[in-house]
């Protein structure tokens, strides 16, 4: 298969296009089926998805539970805006680390291609008032600790 | 006290741990584990001072470069340093910034996101209905 394509689009954008060797309708249920959603997206090695909910209409709830062998684990919560059956679905998502991170507004299109599928995910970075207020309040959460750590090694 | 560019370093790779989503999946210890060697410590005290070649790097040391640039890739992945390619050289500068903050996000992104799809590739395989063959 193609591989991935991650480009940003302004300040304010990442689009990552990716084709895939099935028809747009198994690479959109693959998207919506929490059955079929917990086989793949897991990120890097060592994760699973002990739970997931994913109500694939508009308003629908969306929530996907990780968690790894040492222990460690976090979620996502999201809700669907739209969906265009087998092409098109819009959504948003955070990450809680605990604390929540800005929304991620998310579209996803599956276009046919071939015999398989073009995938392109539009999402939102965070905009540049948002990161500024994530870098300070990370400095005052985290950087102590590691400020102790590092003192210790240099 | 801390040298000022080494706070930077981590500071940035503090909050792009703590605070992106693709980064929970990460281990911080990545980080620390590269800033525990006295050599890489003091490759990027010399970044501290500019951009450099691996060759302008291996000098000081008595390392050859491609030990030098073993530990380089460590602090590559650790996001403490970033590299780009100018003909055949690949000069290596600190990471530190807001801009770098999300180019290395836009990296481990695009890692988490290449590793989904190339396990979405086989369940699509395996999705597919079994074809019937025609009797030939």
């Amino acid at each position: 298969m193609s591989k991935l394509i991650l480009t940003t689009e302004g300040e304010k954008y990442v689009v990552v296009t990716r084709r895939f060797g099935a028809p747009p309708k198994t690479v959109y249920q693959a998207h919506t089926e929490p059955k079929l959603i917990q086989k793949w997206m897991l990120g890097p090695e060592g994760w699973s998805m002990p739970v997931c909910i994913c109500e694939a209409k508009p308003k629908g709830k969306i929530r996907y539970e990780w968690a790894n062998a040492k222990g460690a684990g976090f979620h996502l919560t999201g809700e669907f805006i739209e969906l265009q059956p087998y092409r098109r679905i819009v959504h948003v998502e955070r990450m809680h680390l605990p604390d929540a991170t800005p929304d991620n507004h998310i579209e996803t299109k599956f276009e046919p291609d071939g015999a398989g599928t073009l995938l392109t995910m539009r999402m939102t970075l965070p905009d540049i008032e948002t990161r500024t207020r994530m870098l300070s309040s990370g400095m005052e959460r985290g950087m102590e600790a590691s400020y102790v750590r590092l003192e210790g090694m240099i | 006290m801390i040298p000022r560019v080494f706070a930077d370093a981590v500071f940035c790779l503090t909050i792009t741990n703590r605070l992106y989503n693709v980064l929970a999946m990460l281990d911080l210890d990545t980080a620390f584990a590269a800033l525990s060697d006295p050599t890489r410590r003091a490759i990027l005290g010399r970044l501290a001072l500019g951009e450099q070649t691996v060759m302008e790097l291996a000098q000081p040391f008595d390392m050859s470069q491609p030990a030098i640039s073993k530990h380089l890739r460590v602090l590559e992945s650790a996001g403490l340093i970033a590299r780009r390619i100018e003909g055949a050289k690949r000069p290596c500068r600190l990471a530190k910034g807001g801009v770098e903050a999300i180019d290395q996000w836009l990296a481990m992104l695009r890692k988490a996101l290449a590793s989904n799809y190339d396990r979405l590739d086989a369940l699509l395989a395996d999705m597919k209905p079994p074809k019937r063959r025609r009797g030939r």
